[in-house]
């Protein structure tokens, strides 16, 4: 996928007069928000799960090594491979030869956001191997040449006429405006593909060491479908997903599709662990799991070890204002909303995503809705020093800031600077007590007025009062 | 080469090269424990408020419930509902149990053993357990149980033991550790209800990829 | 921490805003405070919080300004501020140093001390003489940095219910940001701006003729959106109402407007 986070700003302010995505942005919070504090509310024992969740995790990281190699030994020991990619371009290599060995011609694919980080679609097509989207969201944006806004709601940038006219134009049947007839479409087609495929690529939410298993969670069925019926299953997944136990995993499971769609569990929640047993009448004959690192082992041992705890449920950009007003492809790479601005400095550098932990108000609704207790605010913070000491922070900023600093570190110069922008600000505003034009504030004044100072500053008139006996 | 490196870059991260052995027995302990971490007090019931509670919970996640009382009776009862539905066709798991029945009151629907095609109506299987705090079917993969018939057909059917109730995910996690032992299955299915999807507009749509509607048979 | 005084000595942390555009919020606050029983003084030697330093990551700019915080209110029993947001920023001071550093146990020692007004009067005081004859119907917006970081959420609403005359209509979306974000409004202004119109919205949809607010900055922001839009809802900061200080013009209002909202 081509990086376009430089462009932020940009992308931005095209997001914010696109009709069309202001109007699939407002599905975002009767989508979410409002269905997590329902199922919140139902679970007297969230916060507590959250306190645990995030205990866990940090043993987890703790001891990482150790539960990936109990989760190899394991995996093997049910007959399926791991396959270690330190980058994506590992990642991606390891695939397609997995799928060449296979012989594969059309690989179906559950949704995957790992994928999307190492671009696998393009790489896999460059080859000659066909992947197919099955999860319905995923199929649209594939038909479409897109790429997902959301992690687990990849198509809630489109309308239902997108979808519509997308499906009309490559279904060959008539247009539609019934999301029913709609998924209806998606269902025939795609049945057709999982029976062809010769590979199943899947995801992983988790990866149990006890069992050496994988877990998907879908709704639709597809993540199974895909899984179920070609004679090789890939998963595709990260480090940092590994749990110890189906205990551990239980945990985080009550507090995934709360988090995430409100839901009290999703639909289908499925393990799997190696290939056909002897006997079974269907399952693959191939497992393989492929581990993705690209970066992660280097978030360990630092402020930014605790993002490694994320289990990708969403609710922080689902709650996230800002995610709310421009929607998730304005961040320019796979993963938006505030857990993509501090992973994605961390996957395509810094210099490329400087805007995005800049992107955010501090308002910590992220972190108050968080299933872990990730301090994004924090992290994001984190990301802004690192820009200010590389001096990737623009240099007007950094001026004006180095300006500001040297009045407040002065107290009685600062109080000259306070009187002479408070005489200032009273003088343009004038009778009116407002500005309407501010100049050099322009970011200000075009969108709204500047409230003018009501008087004097308050240490002026403190002061004045402390004279004439006023106490102090 | 890949996993050398990333295995290095772990250990650096956490600042030690080989893990202790401290670090080693407390890997160990957790993964023999299998200790439950907080179990909410919604699924910490018995008897009949347990199984209220699988009823209410599976059938707001959309699931069918028909509660019956042997075992015998699920082959009239299936005819009935496939009859309503105008279905004449079901494939069964290839389960001693239900090679058993009577099929003779289903005459009328085509009857078929094994795992499923694209294109099939209906399927049925047996549960292995159902979990009241979520209202979860669980099922595992042998040979007399083939996963494509959990998916792959429009409506799935499912005979449920009362006795196989149990409030928990981790209860069912150790019913099954006990009921398999050293084979651990292919594939372990959690299922909350039939196939969806809000993909479009955040408008829940329901039957997706997987069936359209999840019957449940509960029996004693 | 030592034994609470009946009459404890609070430095006031007046704020930058509040001593630049709105002096009344200071006056009005340090009443408050009187009315609690406490005896209270504004030191000279305070500035800025340093928190526009700490969220562009100068952290360098921004511990020399917490040590200069810490060393102004070093002799007050307790430190008290019109702001969740400046207040949230001296709760940060601890992170700026490292272990070992002794401002470390300094800046611990602040933040112990430190409290938004609504929260020290409710929170440390247990004050119920709200005595004001404001008469109207009014909506609060919760600012983010004191909901969040602070736990300010009911405290305003106590002392505004000891308001006979005051009926608090909630605004849908009042834990959601403003789009203020300090130097977020000036660098991201277009996001900003519909932050703003969400919320001069929900605002408008209550019907209140007044908003309340316990942070300058999201008031000033709010005030500006309503006012460029038009929109009849006056904006003041909530110690102004607790106070019985309400005679002077709104934010941005002009002193013959005030004349429109009933004192």
């Amino acid at each position: 996928m081509q990086i376009r986070s430089p462009e932020f700003k940009q992308n931005a302010r095209i997001a914010l007069t696109d009709v069309g995505l202001q109007k699939a942005l407002g599905n975002v919070k009767t989508g979410f928000p409002d269905k997590r504090a329902k199922a919140v509310a139902r679970m007297p024992e969230f916060d507590a799960l959250r306190d645990q969740a995030r205990d866990l995790k940090n043993h987890i990281l703790q001891h990482l090594d150790l539960y990936l190699e109990i989760f190899e030994a394991n995996v093997i020991k049910q007959g399926g491979q791991v396959h270690w990619c330190r980058t994506a371009e590992d990642a991606r290599q390891t695939i397609l030869r997995l799928c060449q060995e296979a012989g594969a011609k059309t690989v179906t694919k559950g949704k995957s956001m790992v994928s999307e980080e190492i671009n696998l679609n393009a790489h896999l097509e460059a080859h000659g191997i066909q992947p197919v989207e099955t999860d319905l969201g995923e199929y649209i944006l594939q038909l479409r040449g897109d790429h997902p806004s959301h992690i687990i709601a990849p198509a809630i940038h489109l309308n239902l006429e997108d979808v519509s006219e997308t499906f009309h134009q490559h279904h060959h049947k008539p247009k539609s405006m019934d999301a029913a007839v709609l998924m209806q479409e998606a269902r025939e087609t795609l049945r057709e593909k999982f029976v062809v495929a010769d590979v199943g690529i899947t995801g992983a939410n988790f990866l149990v060491a006890e069992t050496g298993s994988t877990l998907i969670v879908t709704n639709e069925g597809n993540g199974d479908l895909t899984q179920t019926l070609p004679k090789t299953h890939i998963v595709v997944s990260s480090i940092e997903k590994v749990v110890p136990t189906l205990e551990d995993m239980s945990l985080f499971l009550r507090l995934l599709a709360r988090s995430a769609t409100g839901q009290e569990f999703t639909v289908y929640n499925t393990l799997s662990s190696g290939t056909k047993r002897l006997g079974d009448q269907d399952g693959p004959e191939a497992f393989h799991v492929v581990l993705v690192d690209n970066g992660r082992s280097d978030m360990l041992g630092g402020e930014l070890q605790e993002m490694l705890r994320c289990i990708r449920c969403a609710a922080c950009m689902n709650h996230c204002p800002v995610y709310g007003a421009i929607g998730g492809h304005a961040y320019g790479w796979v993963y938006p909303g505030p857990m993509g601005s501090v992973l994605t400095p961390q996957m395509i550098g810094i210099e490329q995503a400087a805007l995005l932990p800049n992107a955010s108000t501090f308002c910590g609704k992220c972190e108050e809705v968080c299933p872990v207790r990730i301090p994004l605010p924090k992290l994001m913070r984190h990301w802004r020093k690192n820009e200010f000491e590389r001096h990737l922070t623009p240099q007007a900023a950094r001026w004006g800031l180095g300006i500001w600093a040297f009045f407040a570190k002065r107290p009685s110069l600062y109080r000259l600077l306070s009187r002479i922008s408070n005489l200032s600000l009273r003088s343009l505003a004038g009778k009116k007590q407002r500005i309407e034009k501010l100049p050099f504030g322009q970011a200000w004044t075009q969108m709204r007025d500047m409230p003018a100072p009501s008087g004097k500053t308050f240490m002026q008139q403190w002061q004045a009062r402390n004279k004439t006996g006023h106490n102090s | 080469m890949s996993r050398a490196d990333i295995f290095a870059s772990i250990q650096r991260g956490l600042g030690r090269r080989q893990a202790s052995a401290a670090e080693r027995a407390a890997v160990e302990q957790r993964l023999n424990a299998k200790a439950p971490n907080l179990i909410p007090a919604r699924g910490q019931l018995s008897g009949e408020a347990l199984q209220q509670l699988f009823i209410s919970m599976a059938q707001e996640a959309s699931a069918e419930i028909i509660e019956l009382t042997r075992i015998q009776e699920v082959p009239q009862a299936a005819a009935l509902w496939l009859q309503e539905k105008g279905i004449e066709e079901l494939v069964l798991a290839s389960d001693p149990e239900l090679q058993a029945l009577d099929w003779s009151s289903t005459q009328g629907v085509l009857r078929r053993e094994g795992v499923a095609q694209a294109g099939d109506l209906a399927s049925l299987t047996l549960a292995f357990a159902g979990i009241a705090e979520t209202g979860t079917l669980m099922l595992y993969s042998h040979p007399d149980s083939p996963t494509s018939l959990n998916f792959l057909p429009d409506n799935h059917l499912l005979i449920l033991r009362r006795v196989d109730l149990v409030g928990v995910y981790e209860e069912a996690w150790n019913k099954l550790r006990t009921q398999v032992g050293e084979n651990w299955p292919r594939t372990v299915n959690m299922i909350t209800g039939p196939s969806r999807s809000a993909d479009i507009e955040q408008k829940l749509q329901m039957g997706a990829h997987g069936p359209r509607r999840l019957v449940i048979f509960l029996i004693d | 921490m030592k034994e609470p005084s009946t009459q404890p000595l609070v430095g006031f942390f007046v704020t930058c805003l509040a001593d630049l555009y709105r002096p009344e919020v200071a006056f009005a606050s340090i009443k408050l405070l009187e009315l609690a029983g406490c005896r209270v003084e504004v030191p000279s030697q305070q500035t800025c919080c340093g928190q526009p330093a700490f969220n562009s990551g100068d952290n360098k700019n921004a511990a020399a300004l917490a040590k200069q915080t810490i060393a102004a209110f070093a002799d007050y029993e307790y430190v008290v501020g019109p702001s969740g947001s400046c207040i949230g920023m001296l709760h940060h001071y601890p992170e700026l140093f490292e272990e070992r550093d002794p401002w470390k146990q300094r800046a611990l020692d602040l933040k112990a001390r430190a409290f938004e007004i609504t929260s020290f009067l409710v929170d440390v005081r247990d004050f119920t003489q709200i005595q004001s004859r404001f008469q109207g119907q009014v909506t609060y917006h919760d600012s983010c940095s004191g909901l969040r970081e602070l736990k300010i959420k009911q405290q305003p609403r106590q002392l505004l219910a000891q308001i006979p005359g005051l009926t608090l209509t909630e605004m849908e979306d009042a834990e959601t940001c403003c789009g203020f974000g300090g130097t977020f409004c000036v660098k991201y202004p277009d996001i900003s701006n519909r932050m703003v119109s969400n919320k001069a919205e929900s605002v408008h949809q209550t019907g209140a003729e007044l908003l309340l607010g316990g942070d300058l900055g999201c008031l000033l922001n709010m005030a500006g959106k309503l006012s460029r839009e038009g929109r009849r809802v006056a904006v003041r900061h909530v110690v102004e109402i607790l106070a019985d200080e309400f005679a002077q013009p709104a934010l941005g209002q002009a002193a013959d407007a005030s004349l429109a909202y009933p004192a």
